[in-house]
This record gives structure tokens, C-alpha cells and sequence, in this order.
């Protein structure tokens, strides 16, 4: 008898009585559990919930603002305007804002490099980037610096709403999907917060108000 | 690893004497205590979330077979391949099998406890298998040749002139004691070894059955560079640690990061399924999930199921005050505190860990914080009764509480000698009202005095104050 026949054998044996309802039933139903009240401002709460997590929030009523604010937002850190893009970004004037964009996977010596969001939650002002083809996950992870490009109307409530949406747009179900909740940290040392363990030190996020 | 928790008595006084870990333990205990306080409190309700999130633990274990079937069967429609491993050694030749198979040389880790449970470090360094922990506790700890002492914080034990020393060693760069310098010396050390292992091995947080993906939750990204860059990604997992769906995961995912460390959520939550896409650029050619028993399944239909609940979270080490005393590694296994003191009897074996169950005052805080509701003291008095049983306690003890049960079972004889004795301590104890030393109990009144009794008992006050 194999490993897995002896272990399922076991737990077959110890089984509670009643079956309740059918796993595929149960799946399919996917109930919610009790998630903290939403209402009012939903993109107010994102920005604060994610300053609160050390991420910082711009924001520009046009997607073709979007460079412009990157140029700003690296200059005032001290930054060169060395991007590497997603490639669903290649449509903006990168070089009128005096920024150098190339449109593939961030290696390990890219300083900054920009992203676009699959959503924003407002529970906790996280970033849902999800893996594919286009939309390298080694971008948001590599460089020191991360910007995030979110549609305002990307922001959900919850996690739920998040993964709920995730459920009905994906043709294929993404490899990868990361929540991002401000730049990577570690207190393992003496319990002191540090940012910038391994992954990015800064994380800045551009919500654009029209999509 | 080893399992030394049969020495816990010895190492606890060791611990004790130790000013450097009980300034570390009160300075863990002020800030996870607090912080999960108020971060619970961002929950409109969570004692109704601390309900659904045990309903969802329960539903799971209930039927736990059926739910591995289906997340066997999603996680290998959509490219991962299963293994099921009985214990320490099944694990160990697996991992190595997929290691030979794929030709890896260097593999780097995610923080994983399992992974300490079966002892893979040193199983895949002998087979000559480059192993580089890669979160910075625990990288600090394979430095340092230790084990953890804390299941979330591992190396909180340990001071940063301690650690600047050890860096300062293994570097060859000026010693600096700056907490954001180290951190960044070992990120620079670090991130060459992510960029040319060939394998990388994490624990799972959680394996959604829905979906047959794994969830990992890290703060530092070094959970995902080890899922991103090399070509070969195991997870390895308890058989316990299936949930049904991604609504489930959320539900969970409200109380893990709290209940641990006081964040609303960590920095990185990483769901992974099946493996790098045709055409993509990133992830993993192979993707390897382990399913480890090594002692879970015998503990399901028994009184100690509960503790499969467990998520894993430390909020019932950080609350315990013989934990906060004594730290980690007095426990002598991987999973110290609380649940460990019901883990290791319960997968190393009760004879192996038999003063554990005992190392608890009973008092309940754990019971209290635990996000899924374990009846920890109920579990521990549960072991308690069973090293009773297999005659694992002292003689001595032994004989008092047989002495003490046959008082209990003849109230006169009870009473006439309860009042024998108050009488006597009180007279013991004079006019200073106190007790410093007592035959017999000297291990007790050598830390403090014991209050004596007021020379009457209290059935005796009871009856007389009930008089007209």
C-alpha cells in the first residue's frame, strides 16, 4: 500500500457521521465570512489603509498623466528614470516625461519598475498583480523600487471581491497571484520593522481616476 | 531535529538564569500582545470572524480525505504533481528524488516549520545538496547552527550585537550593528543565491482546494523570489492545512497576520498554482506539493483532533507565561509553547516529550487568543492524564496523587485532616501570617513565601456563617 493509501485509509476510518454537503456543492456555493463594514469612500480608504502600510499613493485623473507623475515621484526620492515596464504601458509618452522605458521582465539590476494592478483592495490598501504573459511577476519583485499604475475602478472592497472578480475575468487561472501590502519588510531583528528585506524598499501607487 | 524536550526541566533553569533572553521574551511579549489587540480591533466583529474561521477548520477535518482528493485533483489538472509522505524519512527521499531528477545543485528556502520537522537541511546537505535559508531569521539561525526558538519570530533569542558578530564572521565585511545595515548585508548576500538556485522550497500556509493552489504569506519576498526565479518549486505541508475555497483563504487570512505579528495583513500573500505558462517568462517549470502525516492522521477522531485546527499563527506562545519565561528552545522540538507542548507528545511521541503537558499553569490565556478556538488547557490535561496512565510521571508524584484521591473519596477523612492542616500551617506561620519554607515543597517557596492559611477551612467558616 502506498503513502497516500495508508494515510487516506486512516482518515477514512475516523470520518464524522453525516456527510453534509457535497464538496462540489460546497465550492460552488463559496460562501463569504464576516468581513469589516465598507460604504462611503472606497478609494479614501484604499490610500489611507496603504500609507498606513509605508506604500505611497498619487493620484491623476488620465492614464496619460501616468509618466509625468513617475518622473515626479523619482525625482523628488533622488531617482534616475530608468523603468522597466509591463508591456500594456507601452502605449504612454514615456519619453516626453524624460523617462527611459523598455517593455520587458525585470532582471536583477533594474532600479525601478512599473506595473499596472489586477485590483486594489480597500480592507487592507493592497495591490492584487497577477502573473501571465505580459505581466511579468518578477517586476514587482526585483527592482527597489515598485510603481503600481491602479484604475480607480479596480478598487474592491475585499480580498473577496478581489478574487470573486478574478473568478469570472480569468480565461486561464493565473500562476501567480500576489497581494502586495507596502514594501517588503522584516522585523526579525530585535522586532524591529526594517523595509526593503528582499524585495522592493518603495512601493508608490498611481490610482487614475478615468479609465 | 532531534527531539530534547525530555531535558525541558533542565533547559527551563538554563533559560531563567539567561538575563539576555528574558529582556528578548519581554520585549516580544509587550509588542505581539499589543499588537494583536488593536489590530483584532479593526474587526467590526471578530469573535464572529474567530467562529466562521473554526467552522471552516472543522468542516475541513471533518472529511479531511475527501478534501486532499479534490485538492489532489485541481492542483494536478493545472500542472503540479502530488506527493504523499508519511514522515520525516518519506519527505527527506523525496525531496531529494525531485532534486537528483532535475539536476539541482542549489536549493534556497522560504521560512517553513515542516521543513524543520523532518529535518531537511541536513538530509539534503548530505546527499550533497547546497541548502541556503533565505528568510533572515532563519538564515541567521543556519549561520548560527541553532534551531528556532519561536515558530513566527525565530530568532528573537538573539541580540544584533550577537548577530553582528556572526555576519561579521561569515561576510568578510566591517562588523556594523545597525538593524537596517544588517538587513541589508543579508539581502545582498542573499540575492545571488535566489538568482542561481535551481530549486526552491517553501511550507504552505494554506492549500485551497478549490483552486489546488498553495497560499504563502511572507513579509520579506524572499517567499516569492523562491517561487519566481528557479526552475524547481517544492512546497511541503501538513495533510491539516487544506481549506475549501479562496473566500475560506480571506476569511483566515483576517486572523493569521493579526493574531501573529499585529498586521492587518503581511506584506506579500502569494497564491500559486500549477506551473510557468507557455510563453511566460517567470515561475517554475516544475511544481512539487508534499503532503506530510508524520502523526496528523492518527490524531483525527481522537481528543486531541482539535490542534489540527491550528493555523499556525505563535498568538498562544506569545501569551504564555511559561513560554515568556523560559523562551523556545527550552521546549527541545520545533513547535514550543502551548501548541507545541500538545505537537511534539503528540507527533515525536509521549514518552519523547513527556514533561511538556506539564509546562502550563493552566491559566487559559491560550485557549482565549487562539484565532480557531483550540481548548488548549483541555488538550494538555488530556495529555496529562495519559502520561498518568503510561506511568510516565515521577513515583513520587504518583503516590501523592493516589494518597490524594483516596482523601477525596472519603469527604470526613478529607475534612477532619484539611482542618489538621490549615490549623498547623497557621501555627507554622505565626504572626508573620507567611510561610518561607515548607518540608517537602522547597522547590515551590524558594522563589517565593506561601500565604498561610486563616486557621479554619473553608467548609468550617461556610456551615458556621450559615448558623442563625
Amino acid at each position: 500500500m502506498s503513502a497516500r493509501q495508508r494515510i487516506l485509509a486512516r482518515l477514512r476510518a475516523v470520518r464524522s457521521p453525516g456527510n453534509g454537503p457535497a464538496i462540489t456543492a460546497r465550492i460552488a456555493a463559496h460562501p463569504r465570512g464576516p468581513a469589516p463594514a465598507a460604504g462611503g469612500d472606497r478609494v479614501g480608504r484604499f490610500r489611507e489603509r496603504a500609507q498606513r502600510l509605508a506604500s505611497t499613493v498619487a493620484q491623476v485623473a488620465r492614464r496619460d498623466e501616468v509618466p509625468a507623475e513617475v518622473s515626479r515621484y523619482l525625482a523628488e526620492a533622488g531617482l534616475l528614470p530608468r523603468l522597466v515596464c509591463w508591456p500594456e504601458l507601452r502605449d504612454l509618452d514615456w519619453a516626453g516625461a524624460g523617462a527611459h522605458a523598455l517593455f520587458r521582465p525585470a532582471g536583477p539590476s533594474d532600479p525601478v519598475g512599473v506595473t499596472g494592478a489586477f485590483a486594489g483592495i480597500a480592507e487592507t490598501g493592497s495591490l492584487m498583480v497577477i502573473s501571465g504573459v505580459t505581466t511579468h511577476a518578477t517586476t514587482s519583485l526585483l527592482p527597489e523600487t515598485h510603481i503600481a499604475v491602479l484604475p480607480a475602478s479596480a478598487i474592491v472592497d475585499t480580498m473577496e471581491d478581489a478574487f470573486d472578480r478574478l473568478r469570472r475575468e480569468a480565461r486561464a487561472w493565473p500562476r501567480a497571484v500576489n497581494v502586495i501590502s507596502g514594501p517588503s519588510r522584516t522585523a526579525d531583528i530585535e522586532q524591529t520593522v526594517t523595509l526593503g528585506a528582499h524585495g522592493p524598499y518603495r512601493v508608490h501607487i498611481i490610482i487614475v481616476e478615468q479609465a | 531535529m532531534d527531539v530534547k524536550s525530555m531535558h525541558f526541566l533542565r533547559n527551563a533553569r538554563k533559560a531563567l538564569a539567561d538575563p539576555t533572553l528574558r529582556q528578548a521574551l519581554r520585549r516580544t511579549e509587550a509588542k505581539f500582545v499589543q499588537g494583536r489587540a488593536e489590530a483584532l480591533r479593526e474587526l467590526d466583529d471578530p469573535a464572529a470572524v474567530r467562529a466562521h474561521a473554526t467552522a471552516i477548520r472543522d468542516e475541513v477535518l471533518a472529511r479531511l480525505d475527501a478534501w486532499l482528493e479534490h485538492f489532489e485533483a485541481q492542483a494536478t489538472a493545472r500542472g503540479a504533481t502530488v506527493h504523499w509522505a508519511e514522515d520525516a524519512a518519506d519527505v527527506q527521499r523525496i525531496v531529494i528524488d525531485i532534486a537528483r531528477r532535475h539536476g539541482v545543485r542549489k536549493a534556497v528556502k522560504s521560512k517553513s516549520m515542516v521543513s524543520e520537522e523532518v529535518a531537511l537541511n541536513e538530509a539534503l546537505e548530505a546527499a550533497g545538496i547546497q541548502v541556503v535559508e533565505s528568510d533572515l531569521g532563519e538564515y541567521i539561525l543556519q549561520l548560527a547552527h541553532e534551531p528556532p526558538s519561536h515558530i513566527v519570530a525565530p530568532v528573537l533569542h538573539k541580540t544584533r550585537d550577537e548577530i553582528a558578530d556572526l555576519f561579521a564572521a561569515h561576510h568578510h565585511q566591517p562588523r556594523q550593528t545597525d538593524i537596517a545595515g544588517l538587513t541589508r548585508q543579508a539581502r545582498d548576500v542573499l540575492r545571488p543565491h535566489f538568482l542561481s538556485a535551481d530549486m526552491g522550497i517553501t511550507g504552505a500556509n494554506f492549500l485551497i482546494a478549490e483552486t489546488g493552489s498553495v497560499l504563502i504569506v511572507t513579509n520579506e519576498g524572499n517567499g516569492r523570489l523562491a517561487t519566481t526565479l528557479p526552475r524547481v518549486h517544492v512546497a511541503i505541508t501538513g495533510i491539516e492545512k487544506v481549506v475549501p475555497t479562496l473566500e475560506d483563504a480571506a476569511t483566515l487570512l483576517r486572523l493569521l497576520p493579526r493574531s501573529a505579528t499585529g498586521q492587518s495583513i503581511t506584506n506579500y500573500v502569494s497564491l500559486l498554482t500549477g506551473v510557468r505558462g507557455v510563453h511566460e517568462r517567470d515561475g517554475p517549470e516544475h511544481f512539487h506539493i508534499i503532503l506530510l502525516d508524520n502523526g496528523r492522521s492518527r490524531l483525527a477522531g481522537t481528543a486531541l483532533a482539535p490542534i489540527l485546527r491550528c493555523i499556525r499563527c505563535g498568538a498562544c506562545m506569545n501569551h504564555c507565561p511559561v513560554y515568556q519565561s523560559v523562551g523556545g528552545h527550552a521546549y527541545g522540538w520545533v513547535y514550543p509553547g502551548p501548541m507545541g507542548a500538545i505537537l511534539t507528545p503528540a507527533y515525536a511521541g509521549l514518552e519523547r516529550a513527556s514533561p511538556l503537558p506539564d509546562a502550563s499553569t493552566l491559566c487559559g490565556r491560550c485557549a482565549q487568543v487562539c484565532p480557531v478556538d483550540i481548548p488548549l488547557p483541555d488538550l494538555l490535561r488530556a495529555l496529562r492524564r495519559a502520561e498518568h496512565q503510561a506511568l510516565l510521571r515521577p513515583r513520587r508524584e504518583r503516590l501523592l496523587l493516589w494518597l490524594w484521591r483516596g482523601l477525596a473519596c472519603h469527604p470526613r477523612l478529607y475534612h477532619g485532616l484539611a482542618a489538621l492542616g490549615v490549623r498547623l500551617l497557621a501555627a507554622l506561620a505565626g504572626r508573620r501570617g507567611r510561610l518561607s519554607r515548607l518540608p517537602g515543597a522547597g522547590a515551590w517557596t524558594a522563589g517565593r513565601d506561601l500565604p498561610a492559611p486563616a486557621g479554619r477551612t473553608f467548609h468550617e467558616l461556610y456551615h458556621r456563617g450559615r448558623r442563625p
